[in-house]
């Protein structure tokens, strides 16, 4: 399930503005990060790899993850998994029901499901929290439904959006270490996309700006 | 039931030729199932319980469904036929059946929007005042030809609080009097209502030199000059009117609710019995009383018709003969009930039926027939049309 | 719901939905008014209240249209923030939800010299042992109209104007113009009122269009000698003879004109304005003193117009369960149940249909609503101006000028009469109000849910109908509530598209109120009331009990 996530020739253009240049390629288990102020096009390149960009952009080149060319694909069938800056859990649901919500589904029957979702809290140390509200939980509690619910729905790559800088600096580390091992644990190619050198630092991967040029931390 | 169905058919071949019997059976046998729209004015809760009453007696005694369309002016459904017959709906139409008299009923005959005549074919005719009460055959000065079957019977009367008021004016000269020298504490009902045009009427009454030409269609020729004395008087009254003639009550109740609310001393309604009703249902003071004039006030019928589209005209017949049947028509009189008088000649009926009528009481504020005073005659369609439209020249615009 | 290719139609099939009837009924009008050598229009000009009527429906209009938005731009300058006006607001929402017909009867009630204050201050205070013959009710100037007009329609301008308000980011602009030593008011009039102005222009113009022609409320209130225009068309149309109808056709096309003509007018006022504001800033606008007096002011409007309706409404409770109540007495001198019981098989009867027309009108509107909504959102359509106009076209042209050609249309493809019919009709005017309830609601929604949604492989679908309706569930429920509210209180609709075969609580109140009866009219004003307020407490309730356990789901607003 794991792959290689390839942007071939992947531009982006605001207008006449290049905003996106990328041409490579991101292996298992490998993290790359893209760095650069706010508003220099990070998440424009995450929302043209996810399949949401806006329709003001002009994009070009072709994406391919884990052989297929998913370029033109709907979101949703793309299995390109996203963490945001925020948890962003599903308010209405349980803790429980979020993780259900990812569940593919293939994976049948209630009881089957049910110890998906438990297996999924115990290892981020949040057993018997399934039907508890996630307004109540803390906020490296939510960090850590919101990854085991991306992972959940057996994404092929993994896209993360700023999602430590919200988190306070002792809680960051732990939480950035308990992501990071994950997606080595798991195998996935992902893409970090951070303004925060230390984020970059620990990824451990190539860091690069959003045109592709390699930056030096 | 079939049984119970030969036996009231023998019955009634006594009174019937053999051909009106089996005419009639077989409109029986056709309105049984039938719903009838009834287009009825649904202002007055008292009539809207007396046509959920008809309604229950139509369906126990034949099988006939009755559904009262609530108007709130009879002209909607006149319009309404029109409209139908204007799209081409020739069968099938909306309305079975509509309480109507005068202008919309001179209208709806005129353009041949009326299915008929039947009124005289209705078994319960037999019983009808033809002789002595003449409007049932004549509205407004037209014949009714069997196209419109009467139902109640109404006379101008008015009502004012004794408690407030002893010696009410008796004479339309005394009332002129009496208002101005109390402004504010009469008014009638803005034409072109009806019950406004009914006024103005009798005001023509008391102030033509002779009433009696308004029983032929007006003449243009002298038109004006009969009618001056008329609105002499009533340039005379406007401004002592409640709200000096600046505004008028739309209607009868809405006429009855300032008498309530003493906003006015005198009120008046075309129904002998409404004063009686309207004390027994709480909404007036039980010192309401009523008088007449002495010359007499305007009196006519109230007449049901179907239109010639009716989908149920079967059933339509059914209600209107309902309508004419003496147990219905000693409710109506009831002052408990509506306070309408009956259409029916009292010593035609049987003895059993008589009682029912002689059983009621009069109510504390109607006055019994002797009293009533003669009823005058409707003059001709054609004036009320003409003086209610002059009416709003001379005071419907605001000068 | 609807699969993708047939959701990218929805929003034009919805706009066809309103054109179509309002095209076609105007269409329907406008050929008796002309056909016979324009004989209505002779017939029209032959009446001789035809200018004074028009004067009435011009001035009432206008007068009550300026009065409102001033009532509403006023609550909003001098009191947004505070207490009071989330006290004020909390009073004025629930009024929305009173039908035209009931305010009326209530308001009617409420200052007619026998009405309730004067029984209240009589005699101890007035003196008056009868009512005073004081022409307040059905006055030649329309006021008693123009008052029940500001009265209703203070509350929809009002709410309108809370949606629009974040997206003016009002606190923010009201500091920094006060920082800069602006008052409030003419931090509010320089800062705020522009950006909020051009987000109200449209339900300021449906305003002006309905004050100008409604007919219930002008039957009531309204002056007799004569009526206004629309008012009297209404009574050409019940006219007997056939020239009455085209007379009726003549007389809408009038309105219709009138109406235009009184939005023109406004346009005028709009830039006058404009160019007043401008020079007000240019010339550094202070004001400080006029604050306090404006604030007070706004808390006097507000409340007056709040305790109108409540009063009126209240009076009408108190009718429906009196006994005798005769004049000076401020209470009945008995209570009784009788004109409950003895209407209460019609109540019941009338009550279901109206809810039953009320549901399917605004389940559809909801439906094709949404539908909108969504395929704005998959397909990122952004509405064009054009389709907000569209949107408010049934509100804006008058109900008289279009809808008696509907009837036509109706009666020849024989579906006048039915109570779907009538619902299909209430569609035209449900669908406007559910939608700019729920818009700004709906395009506010967190998108990232959405985006999250589909990143763990959900389809849009399921986002749809697991996340985001869940989620909008409150919104959702109070446009629904509002769509009951709209379709409960029709009545020229209902009355000419149901051929007075289809009864709903709104067309016996207007019937009834013909006949005086204050007692049945209490009660079916009532109830023609309640239906619209169970709706709304069931948005409030229901919501509030699904997520009882679920804190991010409370209202934070």
């Amino acid at each position: 399930m794991t792959g290689t996530l390839t942007l071939q020739d992947l531009r982006i253009d605001q207008g006449t503005t290049p905003v996106v240049a990328l041409d490579l390629s991101v292996a298992p288990g490998e993290v790359l990060t893209i760095m650069g102020p706010s508003g220099s096009g990070k998440s424009t390149a995450l929302s043209a790899i996810m399949g949401t960009l806006a329709p003001a952009f002009r994009q070009q080149g072709r994406i391919i993850l884990q052989g297929r060319d998913i370029t033109t694909l709907p979101p949703h069938q793309r299995r390109v998994g996203l963490l945001f800056q925020d948890d962003v859990l599903f308010p209405h649901l349980s803790v429980g029901a979020n993780l259900a919500f990812a569940l593919p589904p293939a994976i049948k029957g209630r009881a089957t499901r049910r110890a998906r979702v438990e297996a999924a809290l115990a290892q981020a140390e949040l057993a018997g929290f399934a039907d508890r509200d996630p307004a109540t939980l803390s906020g490296g509690q939510r960090a850590r439904v919101a990854l085991m619910r991306t992972l959940l729905a057996q994404p092929c790559a993994l896209l993360l959006d700023e999602p430590f800088s919200r988190l306070d600096a002792g809680l960051r580390a732990q939480i950035r270490g308990f992501v990071l091992s994950r997606i080595r644990d798991t195998g996935l190619a992902a893409i970090l996309v951070t303004h925060d050198a230390e984020d970059a630092h620990a990824a451990g991967g190539r860091v690069i700006t959003p045109l592709g040029a390699p930056v030096v931390l | 039931m079939l049984r119970r169905h030969f036996l009231l058919a023998a019955a009634s071949l006594f009174a019937l030729p053999a051909h009106a019997q089996t005419a009639w059976d077989n409109i029986l046998e056709a309105a049984r199932g039938q719903t009838v729209y009834w287009h009825a004015w649904g202002g007055d809760p008292k009539i809207n319980d007396f046509i959920a009453y008809v309604g229950e007696q139509a369906q126990s005694r034949h099988g006939v469904k009755l559904e009262h369309v609530k108007l709130a002016s009879t002209a909607d459904a006149v319009a309404r036929v029109l409209g139908e017959r204007n799209a081409g709906t020739l069968t099938g139409g909306a309305v079975d059946l509509i309480w109507i008299n005068g202008e919309n009923f001179a209208a709806m005959k005129d353009q041949g929007l009326l299915f008929g005549p039947f009124a005289e074919n209705l078994p319960n005719w037999t019983y009808v005042d033809v002789a002595g009460k003449p409007a049932v055959v004549t509205d407004f000065t037209l014949p009714t030809e069997g196209y419109e079957s009467p139902w109640a019977m109404a006379q101008l009367v008015f009502e004012y609080d004794s408690s407030r008021l002893p010696q009410p004016p008796r004479t339309l000269e005394a009332l002129k009097d009496w208002v101005l020298a109390h402004p504010g504490r009469f008014t009638y009902p803005q034409p072109p209502d009806y019950l406004g045009a009914t006024f103005l009427k009798q005001v023509a009454y008391g102030t033509l030199a002779d009433p009696s030409v308004m029983q032929a269609p007006l003449d243009e020729a002298t038109y004006e000059q009969t009618m001056a004395p008329m609105w002499a008087w009533l340039d005379e009254v406007t401004p002592a009117l409640w709200r000096a003639g600046k505004a008028y009550p739309q209607n009868e109740p809405a006429l009855g609710q300032l008498l309530a609310d003493a906003e006015i001393d005198i009120g008046f309604a075309l129904n002998p019995g409404r004063a009686s009703a309207e004390i027994a249902a709480g909404n007036l003071a039980d010192s309401v009383r009523t008088f007449t004039f002495e010359g007499g006030t305007i009196g006519n019928a109230s007449f049901v018709a179907i239109p010639f589209n009716a989908a149920h005209q079967a059933g339509a017949q059914v209600v209107a003969n309902l309508l004419l049947d003496p147990e219905i028509q000693a409710r109506a009189q009831d002052p408990a009930v509506l306070g309408f008088q009956t259409v029916l000649n009292l010593d035609a009926l049987s003895p059993a039926d008589r009682t029912r009528f002689d059983a009621l009481e009069l109510g504390i504020a109607t006055l019994s027939p002797a009293d009533l005073g003669p009823a005058l005659l409707e003059p001709h369609g054609s004036w009320m049309v003409r003086i209610s439209q002059d009416w709003i020249q001379r005071y419907g615009v605001a000068q | 719901m609807i699969s993708g290719g047939l959701l990218r139609w929805a929003p034009r099939l919805t706009l066809a939905l309103l054109a179509g009837p309002v095209a076609a009924g105007l269409l329907g009008t406008l050929i008796p008014a002309f056909s016979n050598d324009a004989k209505g229009f002779r017939a029209l000009l032959d009446w001789p209240g035809l200018w004074p009527a028009l004067r009435l429906s011009l001035t009432t209009g206008l007068a009550a249209t300026a009065l409102s938005l001033g009532i509403t731009l006023l609550l909003v300058a001098s009191l947004w923030g505070t207490r009071v006006f989330a006290l004020i607001q909390h009073l004025l929402a629930p009024l929305l939800s009173v039908p035209h017909a009931a305010a009326a009867l209530g308001l009617a009630f409420l200052i007619a010299p026998s009405g309730w204050i004067a029984r209240l201050l009589s005699p101890w205070a007035t003196g008056w042992a009868h009512p005073p013959d004081l022409l307040i009710l059905n006055d030649p100037y329309g006021l008693s109209l123009t008052l029940g007009l500001v009265a209703k329609e203070v509350p929809f301008l009002f709410l309108m104007a809370l949606a629009a308000l974040p997206q003016t980011d009002v606190a923010r602009r009201l500091n920094v113009a006060q920082s800069l030593g602006a008052g409030r008011i003419a931090a509010f009039l320089v800062s705020v009122l522009p950006s909020l102005y051009s987000q109200l222009r449209l339900p300021v113009y449906a305003v002006l269009a309905y004050s100008m022609t409604a007919v219930e409320m002008a039957m009531i209130l309204g002056p007799t000698r004569p009526a206004t225009l629309s008012a009297q068309v209404v009574i050409w149309m019940a006219d007997p003879m056939l020239q009455g109808q085209s007379t009726a056709a003549a007389g809408a096309m009038l309105q219709l004109a009138a109406v235009l003509a009184a939005l023109l007018l406004w346009v005028g006022a709009e830039r006058i304005a404009r160019h007043a504001l401008i020079r007000l800033a240019e010339a550094g606008l202070r004001a400080h003193l006029v604050d306090p007096a404006l604030r007070g002011l706004a808390i006097l409007t507000g409340s007056l117009t709040a305790g109108a309706l409540i009063l009126g409404l209240a009076s009408l409770a108190v009718w429906s369960v009196a006994g005798l109540w005769q004049f000076p007495d401020a209470l009945p001198e008995s209570l009784t149940m009788r004109t409950w019981m003895r209407a209460a098989p019609d109540l019941i009867r009338t009550g279901a249909l109206t809810l039953g027309i009320a549901a399917t009108a605004t389940g559809l509107s909801l439906a094709l609503v949404l539908a909108c909504l969504e395929a704005e959102h998959r397909h990122g359509l952004s509405p064009r101006a054009g389709a907000l106009w569209v949107l408010y076209l049934p509100l804006l042209v008058p109900q008289v000028a279009f809808l008696p050609g509907l009837q036509a249309a109706a009666l020849r493809s024989g579906a006048e009469g039915h109570w779907l019919a009538v619902a299909a009709a209430h569609l035209v005017f449900v669908l406007p109000y559910v939608f700019l309830s729920l818009a700004p609601a709906y395009r506010a929604w967190d998108n990232r849910i959405s985006v999250a949604g589909l990143s763990l492989g959900a389809s849009p679908a399921r986002v749809f109908w697991r996340l985001r309706l869940p989620m909008l569930l409150r919104p959702v429920l109070t446009a629904a509530a509002v769509g009951l509210a709209v379709s409960v209180g029709q009545y020229l609709p209902t009355l000419l598209i149901g051929g007075g075969r289809v009864e709903t609580l709104t067309t016996e109140a207007v019937a009834l109120s013909s006949g005086g009866n204050r007692r049945l009219i209490g009660a079916y004003a009532l109830l023609q009331m309640l239906l619209p307020a169970l709706g709304f407490a069931l948005a409030l309730l229901l919501p509030a009990l699904v997520f009882r356990h679920r804190r991010g789901m409370a209202v934070t607003s």
